[in-house]
């Protein structure tokens, strides 16, 4: 039975966190959306008040928007289908015991741990540089006409990368959950003679499949607002084949000088992230309730 | 009964293909190292040199365009401190969602995880703002607290992942025996839960090593982090890809080499309590 004084410890335990995450979010979005609804350039500083729905209008008109959707929600999808995908592959081929397995675990990790900035130069100059880059050597070396990555294919370049820093952390999540499965059920059933797709579609993937669900959930997240990437290596360009929503809103802020578009544009991001919010609670809700 | 075994041909493939894997997807860092330590020429010779004379050169001209140790040491004292600061809001909050589990412990948690979905360039402008009014732009202190908050939902459900693995009866116990709140966590919960607590923390510091929205837009050449002394890199003139490697080796090889030596209590946490 719980006294009164048992119940107020939890509440002021959790006093701090929540009270600092609510100003967090409270505070800036009250701010944007005053922002949204005025006219805030940062270079005309003479020219303010309140100009309804003209900042919102700006930004849904502006030619990039649409893209730059389509481009956050292609990024998004790409990077969560690879990295899963390949992940569990690669959490299969490495689950039994075979010579250096601890090193092949570390060599896989690392991508992992670095830093986007670096990971995106890395990528876009000593990888994908169209005349001195590795890719293009092995494309030579293959006989087919070397890519201008970043030109050509701005997008899948930037999907790359991220896929890159992200299927370590996909692949070490279904490693360790492929650990604790059930060894003597695995041999059980190849005494029945099922062969290894039987096992793997029985056995193996329904063990992952809440893991599954974790890595969703945490790519969303991350992914929904990628940036380090494209700042340091396409610049959102050709056009706006690799803008997505969170470098236009950057675009328009620092490189318009005008917050009050970028304001704006911040609301829609916000309800896109509530969009997807929906969906992954509805994902993980059930993990909750174990 | 032994059945006979066909192992050695299926083992040796499966060798083979995973070490082929890892090292194609090592190989980018591999590329990197190698080429920190080659000349300018030498970085862009074709076809690419695997075997050559490795030169210092290049850390050396790093060093002296931009000041390595201050970059390096505003990303050790920013992920440090957000990291410690986490915690210090995180494991109460966790405690008090797992082991007093009321009405709203589900909604609370759910709430959090949404303030992480708020893309980070919603709440630009505003903290940029903030930030300038308080006279913290371009300080380590308002790096740290801004990548504590963008950490912290994630700590707290890592936590509380962790936390609901131990039974309540064992901290009801220690409560029924007369422990205060401090005892309890000091001397029962702490030596069961660390693990979760050791790997909280190291996702948070690696998270806030490698933050990069954050420090690029609040800071420059005073409170910047490695991510942006990297990134300064990316429209130089000339020849610049065995510098540009020197500079990223050197701002990855420290949590790289500490990510190898905690990968497994890093990912064991990771988990979200998916893996029984």
């Amino acid at each position: 039975m719980q006294t009164t004084a048992s119940r107020r410890v939890p509440r002021l335990l959790l006093t701090p966190a929540m009270l600092t995450l609510f100003l967090w979010m409270i505070v800036p979005l009250v701010m944007t959306i005053y922002f949204s609804f005025i006219h805030y350039n940062l270079m005309q500083p003479e020219r303010t008040g309140f100009v309804g729905w003209m900042n919102y209008a700006y930004f849904v008109t502006d030619p990039s928007f649409g893209a730059a959707i389509l481009n956050t929600l292609l990024l998004l999808g790409s990077v969560i289908v690879i990295t899963v995908l390949m992940g569990i592959a690669i959490a299969l081929l490495v689950d039994e015991p075979f010579p250096g397995r601890g090193i092949v675990r570390v060599l896989l990790i690392s991508p992992f741990f670095v830093i986007p900035t670096a990971n995106a130069l890395l990528w876009k100059h000593m990888m994908m540089n169209p005349v001195y880059g590795v890719l293009s050597q092995v494309w030579q070396f293959f006989g087919a006409e070397p890519l201008d990555w970043l030109t050509d294919l701005p997008l899948l370049s930037v999907i790359v990368m991220v896929a890159w820093q992200w299927l370590p952390f996909a692949a070490l999540i279904f490693i360790t959950a492929l650990q604790s499965m059930n060894r003597e059920q695995l041999e059980a059933s190849r005494m029945d003679g099922a062969n290894y797709f039987q096992q793997l579609r029985y056995l193996y993937l329904p063990h992952l499949g809440r893991s599954v669900a974790v890595v969703v959930m945490i790519e969303l997240i991350f992914l929904l607002s990628v940036f380090a990437e494209i700042y340091t290596t396409t610049g959102g360009g050709p056009g706006d084949a690799s803008t997505n929503i969170a470098f236009l809103i950057f675009k328009q802020a620092l490189l318009n000088f005008d917050a009050g578009v970028a304001s704006a544009g911040a609301l829609f991001a916000v309800v896109l992230a509530n969009i997807v919010a929906v969906f992954m609670i509805r994902l993980v809700g059930k993990n909750l309730d174990r | 009964m032994a059945r006979p075994r066909k192992f050695p041909f299926a083992l040796l493939l499966r060798t083979l293909c995973a070490w082929g894997v890892a090292l194609l997807l090592f190989f980018p860092l591999f590329w990197l190292f190698l080429t920190a330590f080659k000349t300018e020429l030498q970085a862009i010779a074709q076809p690419p040199l695997l075997f050559f004379t490795p030169t210092l050169e290049n850390f050396r001209e790093v060093q002296e365009r931009s000041d390595y140790l201050l970059y390096a040491g505003n990303s050790l004292i920013t992920s440090l401190g957000s990291t410690l600061l986490g915690l210090a809001l995180a494991v109460p909050a966790a405690y008090a969602l797992a082991f007093f589990k009321g009405r709203w412990t589900k909604d609370i948690l759910m709430w959090m995880l949404s303030t992480k979905m708020m893309p980070a360039v919603g709440a630009l402008v505003p903290v940029y703002v903030l930030a300038q009014m308080a006279g913290l732009l371009d300080t380590r202190l308002a790096l740290t607290v801004v990548f504590t908050m963008s950490n912290l939902p994630i700590m707290v459900w890592m936590l509380y992942t962790n936390y609901k693995e131990i039974p309540s009866e064992i901290l009801e116990a220690a409560r029924m025996d007369g422990a205060t709140l401090w005892q309890e966590f000091r001397q029962v919960l702490l030596p069961l839960s660390w693990g979760g607590l050791a790997s909280t923390g190291l996702l948070c510091l690696v998270l806030s090593w490698n933050e990069a929205f954050w420090s690029l837009n609040l800071s420059s050449a005073n409170a910047g982090t490695l991510a942006t002394l990297i990134a300064s890199y990316s429209s130089p003139e000339g020849l610049f890809w065995a510098k540009l490697s020197a500079a990223s080796l050197m701002a990855v090889a420290p949590i790289v080499v500490f990510g190898w030596f905690s990968q497994r209590q890093l990912v064991q946490g990771l988990t979200f309590g998916a893996v029984k």
